[in-house]
């Protein structure tokens, strides 16, 4: 699209069923959401190296203060600074993500125009909490990232991230022992609340490539557009 | 539907400098906030509105249907004689100009132009419109806000009154939301306070309109030095909560 000159959206407005088609010849859009201090950038540094030498990707961050998640993946080296946009929130970080979406759609489409072609965008939702979710008119698939520190309860309360994300990663496995959360509950509690949609357990510090997480990215870009 | 703050054209990220002036202790109750707001109204609230409505009664609303006739028409409606500004977009080039040069901050001009780029991109998903598209495309970088707000009212069905009117509230409300988040002020005081504006803001849009077909050059020109030195001051901020 050019710069400003296409009708916004004419490519990508979300389907009667709600979901955002893939358009080809543009990159596929995952948001990575969830509460505040869940792994989200983490997990995003994690996919970033991952999938650094197969795909070409972009990172979207939307920061409720300042540019702290951006610099934290510039500082590690994850990404070189043209690959990442911050967006700021205004103190709203659900709005941002969800009901008016339109910077983030700038800064995607930014990302877009600078560097062609990109085959994968992560939009990174500011920290938030439960009731957090995307909108179809910005990403395609959505993951919600919770932690065990959170308490074992949190997929039993449920909300759209819980419930209706593309794929639950139930994030710091390894601290379960420590905080007493039980990991068995978390997994019946969260097919009990998701049906059929998948979740993953992870631990960064176990497994800092997030194998199953990249996988399902993966099996998601290979589904093609 | 323009005016109000949950039309998704980004301005929920943005404080009006409301957030700079908390900062500095100028801004710490409902009475303070009245008095902002007060302030901004009367200088680049004013400014914004007459500029909102130009560009409401310049923007050609489609009849010509030529595709072109938005962006590079200002021989039209406008009249204002300034039609022929060197840039070749007509009317609504010179007072994207004009306002420019009334903007002396750089972070706002950048921010009115993010905002612009926004306005555009949500009008012409809601009303799909030839001369929305051949003005996005015209100035890709985006258009100062009024101008979008001005030709999207135009595009919408609405008059340079109401395109004032718009621009007025939002000058009003922006600041004042934001008040509600920082301070934690009482969210019905602070209604109580932007009612006591509409008197103002109804006041303020008449003169706007009565000063839709002006020469972009003699539109007013009312500044707030303070809001523009904050302004400049907030984007080097390390930790922000508004955009601006």
């Amino acid at each position: 699209m050019s710069a400003g000159g296409g009708r916004p959206h004419d490519h990508a407005a979300p389907t009667a069923a709600g979901r955002l088609p893939r358009t080809p010849g543009r990159p596929l859009r995952i948001g990575l959401g969830g509460p505040v201090g869940s792994g989200k950038t983490a997990l995003v540094a994690a996919l970033c190296r991952s999938l650094a030498g197969e795909t070409r990707l972009a990172v979207v961050t939307n920061d409720i203060y300042t540019t702290e998640d951006a610099d934290f993946l510039l500082r590690n080296g994850v990404l070189p600074a043209e690959r990442v946009r911050a967006v700021e929130t205004g103190c709203c970080p659900h709005t941002a993500i969800r009901d008016d979406i339109s910077a983030n759609l700038e800064a995607v489409e930014d990302l877009e125009r600078s560097l062609p072609p990109l085959d994968l965008v992560l939009v990174e939702s500011g920290g938030d909490n439960l009731t957090a979710t995307f909108s179809h008119g910005l990403v395609h698939h959505q993951i919600f990232v919770v932690d065990v520190s959170g308490g074992d309860k949190v997929p039993r309360k449920g909300g759209p991230g819980v419930i209706a994300s593309d794929l639950l990663v139930v994030n710091k496995t390894d601290l379960a022992r420590q905080v007493g959360a039980d990991l068995s509950v978390m997994a019946r509690d969260a097919e009990e609340k998701r049906g059929d949609r998948p979740v993953r357990f992870l631990s960064l510090v176990e497994d800092p490539s997030a194998r199953e997480v990249t996988t399902w990215v993966r099996e998601r870009l290979a589904e093609g557009g | 539907m323009l005016a109000d703050g949950r039309f998704p054209a980004g301005g929920h990220a943005h404080s009006g400098g409301l957030e700079a002036a908390v900062a500095a202790g100028r801004v710490r109750d409902t009475d303070g906030l009245e008095a902002f707001l007060r302030g901004r109204l009367a200088t680049t609230g004013a400014t914004t509105a007459a500029f909102a409505a130009a560009a409401c009664a310049a923007f050609d609303d489609g009849t010509a249907a030529d595709g072109r006739g938005t962006a590079a028409d200002g021989s039209g409606t406008a009249g204002g004689g300034d039609g022929t500004a060197a840039d070749g977009r007509g009317r609504l080039g010179a007072l994207d100009g004009e306002f420019e040069a009334r903007t002396p901050s750089p972070a706002l001009r950048a921010t009115s132009r993010r905002l612009g780029r926004q306005m555009l991109r949500a009008a012409r998903s809601v009303r799909p419109h030839p001369g929305l598209d051949a003005l996005a495309g015209a100035l890709p970088g985006g258009w100062h806000q009024p101008v979008a707000l001005g030709a999207a009212a135009r595009a919408l069905g609405l008059g340079p009154g109401e395109a004032a009117s718009a621009a007025l509230h939002d000058a009003a409300t922006g600041p004042a939301t934001a008040a509600v988040r920082l301070l934690g002020l009482d969210p019905f005081a602070v209604h109580a306070v932007l009612a006591g504006l509409v008197p103002e803001l109804d006041r303020l849009a008449v003169r706007a309109a009565g000063e839709a077909d002006t020469p972009a050059a003699r539109l007013p020109s009312y500044g707030a030095p303070l809001l523009d030195i904050a302004a400049e001051l907030h984007a080097t901020w390390e930790v922000r909560l508004f955009a601006s």
